[in-house]
């Protein structure tokens, strides 16, 4: 059987000003797999999901995606503040009216309880939040929907191990139940390892490697062996000489 | 020589960037008024715009107008009674108040409010990226977060005005009974028989123009904003000079349209 593609990017590049930011990026996401990103700080893989939202647009290149109800987690969670907790998750549902606002909120706080949120939190407004607390808001608003492609831009950044274990067990849940396509940035890797079904590499503005998570420990790529040990020493040179 | 270069390299760069942003806010313009005018309309958002716009800003119009027609009264009694004149005091009062005092005066306190207001909250929505998030979430952020903004100002601005204009007009009645000794029914009377339509409606008109503009230069300098915390505070900043300069040079073009009527 062949696997249907849902995400695709073809040589896509993008710059802002004379910062080459992605150099030709291709990478295919199927139909119901959970692939991660991962690479390092400030290598364009926001830069990426956002451009594979529409938010921003190419300067070359081609993106395509099957479907229109997307989820999408962002870095720094994007809450609404003008609006509580249970509006934010439910925020879509409200706006398309789709179901009135009772139903709406039974529905976020069952959300809200997927991320390990208790309903004491649904009528908080995002500012009176933790950072760790805003993040699995965000994530519940990302999923609320129900949505086929669902994109998470760093989950478990700022959890503490154990919740970010509860994340990564809902993710895996949100793709093998709902069958929905997962595409997940993150520098965890425990986390990458237990969500991937398959792990690309960004680094210099191009997907420089993409396997299984099986493969990931047999591979000889320099690059990757050093990003996974997060080692100082190796092929990649973070810039920190004060020059 | 080379100096000269550099200067007019710079001039020319001044000005591309000048036809820029003027094109932009155009192409901004027309994308607010199609996205006010097209459904859906969030009937929420526009009467949270509209207790924000109109109701929260009553006390300083109304502070604002109050003494403006106080002051007016004097000035034109120290004026006219130099020639026997004083009762067009009503007039006066009346006419400056109604076409030019009370719109002017309250677009300039609601541009100091509001526009700073809805560049700051829109601001920070574009650099914490919920502008973004809206897009993902099925809403079009220019529908949602303008479409409410412009329509409750150009409904409310006018209301604002009318009531103005009341206050106003009390204010001069006040002056002029209490500290110049006019009678205060004759006052009353002349008040009444000056009273033209035309004075109130041209006033509201113009507060319907002024609100267009406050509400419009807050969301495109807020929707436009980058940097963080710094951007929006220019952001704040430019919303509010903009907006009071376009006030006053809009308050003279209409002030001609209307002129003789
Ligand atoms: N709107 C923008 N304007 C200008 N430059 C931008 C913009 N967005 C991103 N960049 C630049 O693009 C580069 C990649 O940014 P991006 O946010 O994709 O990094 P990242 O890989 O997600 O890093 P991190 O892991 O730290 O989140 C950065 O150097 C950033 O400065
Ligand atoms: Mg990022």
């Amino acid at each position: 059987m062949k696997k249907e593609i849902q995400i695709s990017m073809k040589d896509v590049h993008k710059s802002f000003g004379s910062h080459h930011v992605l150099n030709g990026v291709d990478l295919d996401v199927y139909k119901g797999e959970s692939v991660v990103i991962i690479g390092g700080s400030g290598t364009g893989k926001s830069v990426s999901l956002k451009c594979l939202l529409g938010l921003l647009t190419p300067d070359s290149g081609t993106i395509k995606m099957n479907t229109k109800n997307i989820g999408m987690l962002f870095q720094g969670a994007a809450l609404f503040d003008s609006l509580t907790v249970w509006e934010n998750v439910a925020f879509a549902l409200l706006q398309n009216r789709l179901i009135n606002r009772t139903e709406a909120k039974k529905l976020a706080i069952e959300k809200l309880a997927q991320v390990g949120l208790g309903k004491e939190v649904a009528d908080v407004y995002p500012a009176d939040l933790s950072g760790g607390m805003k993040k699995r808001v965000g994530l519940a608003r990302a999923i609320a929907t129900n949505p086929d492609v669902i994109f998470f831009d760093e989950p478990t950044t700022g959890l503490d191990p154990i919740m970010s274990d509860v994340i990564n067990n809902l993710i895996v849940d949100t793709v093998k139940k709902l069958g929905a396509t997962a595409l997940t940035i993150t520098h965890d890797m425990a986390s990458a390892r237990k969500i991937a079904d398959r792990i690309a590499m960004l680094y210099q503005g191009k997907i420089i490697w993409i396997g299984s998570v099986a493969e990931l420990d047999k591979t000889d790529n320099a690059f990757v062996r050093q990003f996974v040990a997060g080692s100082a020493n190796g092929p990649i040179k973070m810039e920190v000489k004060a020059n | 020589m080379k100096l000269d270069l550099g200067f007019i390299d710079a001039l020319g760069r001044m000005t591309l960037r000048f036809f820029k942003s003027a094109g932009e806010l155009v192409i901004f313009t027309g994308q607010a008024i199609y996205h006010s005018l097209t459904p859906p309309f969030y009937p929420k958002e526009i009467g949270r715009m509209m207790v924000e716009i109109g109701f929260y800003s009553l006390p300083v119009v109304a502070l604002t107008t109050l003494f403006s027609g106080m002051v007016i009264a004097l000035q034109t009694y120290a004026g006219f009674s130099q020639f026997s004149a004083e009762g067009s005091v009503s007039l006066v009062v009346l006419v400056a108040v109604t076409r030019e005092l009370a719109p002017v005066m309250a677009a300039l306190m609601v541009a100091g409010r509001i526009g700073a207001a809805m560049a700051a909250e829109i601001g920070t929505m574009r650099v914490t990226e919920q502008i973004d998030a809206l897009s993902t979430l099925n809403t079009n952020p220019m529908k949602y977060l303008i479409g409410p903004r412009v329509i409750a100002g150009v409904l409310m601005m006018p209301v604002l005005v009318l009531i103005g204009d009341i206050i106003g007009i009390c204010g001069g009645y006040l002056v002029g009974v209490t500290k110049l000794e006019f009678n205060a029914t004759t006052y009353l009377i002349s008040t009444w028989n000056y009273l033209k339509p035309m004075d109130i409606i041209s006033g509201m008109t113009k507060a319907a123009v002024f609100g267009f503009i406050i509400t419009l230069l807050g969301c495109y300098n807020g929707f436009n904003s980058k940097g963080g915390a710094q951007g929006v505070g220019q952001a704040t900043t430019n919303a509010v000079v903009s907006s009071s300069i376009l006030v006053l040079i809009f308050n003279y073009i209409l002030t001609e349209m209307f002129f003789k009527m």
